[in-house]
């Protein structure tokens, strides 16, 4: 019989099957293809870097759609990363629920920061 | 006929891991977490360089100024060398995450392709990392 006991369940468990493996590879591959896209952009500039040609990068509208999304996944990535290392190496629940806030805190700053630097340009 | 080798059960970090030699794809497997975990850390320093280098023309050769000739007290090379570990575990986690995604798109999860995937992908960073770094540190 599995146990089904409610009370007994690890709440800061992972809940996964194959969701968050999938999401995992998934985002991986998005943020890859956004990495070229920037790279590309980059060495296909004839002469130096101005600010004029870093700010051009990703003040193009199609890039800050891209952008958006690559922000998203990247968060998500890191969420399931993260939180994988403090279930392998954190044993004590109260403690790991205590870093999966702080995890959680931490990735939506960042997140909030990254969007403010994107809208203003 | 069986060989006498030393087993491990229930390693201890600090006694048994000193000996503990891992094969290529273990290291591949140790430093994949550990970039990750980098990068995590360092996100709020990641985001600086890029609020820095996209708010102004002014803030952006500030940011050029800093690596440059330093910034306060933090010494130029300082920003310049964390910014190498970032360029390292940024390479790492790249090439180690594709080597998953191949092996999860062909099913090549031999002993041998599993060995010669994660010497490539240790090769390819620490290569990429040395060269990107050189440009870095102004070698050419």
């Amino acid at each position: 019989m599995t146990q089904t006991n409610p009370t007994q369940r690890v709440v800061v468990g992972a809940h996964y099957g194959l969701r968050d493996w999938l999401a995992q590879r998934v985002t991986a591959a998005l943020m890859t293809l956004f990495t070229l896209l920037v790279l590309v952009q980059v060495l296909l500039t004839p002469g130096p870097i101005t600010y004029g040609v870093w700010a051009g990068i990703f003040a193009a509208g199609w890039m800050k759609f891209f952008i958006f999304a690559e922000v998203v996944a990247l968060i998500y990535h890191v969420w399931v990363g993260m939180r994988d290392i403090w279930m392998d190496y954190v044993k004590p629940q109260g403690v790991r629920l205590g870093l999966h806030a702080l995890t959680m805190v931490w990735l939506a700053g960042c997140a909030g920061w990254t969007l403010q630097v994107l809208w203003r340009i | 006929m069986t060989t006498n080798r030393k087993t491990f059960r229930n390693i201890n970090a600090l006694t048994d891991l000193p000996s503990y030699r891992l094969p290529a794809a273990g290291w591949v497997s140790i430093l994949h977490r550990i970039s990750g975990a980098v990068m995590f850390i360092l996100l709020p320093f990641i985001l600086w360089i890029f609020d820095r280098s996209l708010t102004s023309e002014l803030s952006y050769e500030g940011l050029t100024a800093s690596f440059a000739q330093g910034m306060g007290v933090v010494p130029g090379a300082a920003l310049k060398l964390v910014a190498l570990v970032l360029l390292w575990a940024f390479l790492h986690h790249l090439f180690a995450g594709v080597r998953h995604l191949i092996m999860d798109a062909t099913h090549r999860v031999t002993k041998g392709f599993g060995r010669s995937s994660a010497q490539a992908t240790l090769v390819l960073s620490l290569a990429l990392t040395a060269l990107l770094g050189a440009k870095l540190f102004g070698l050419y």
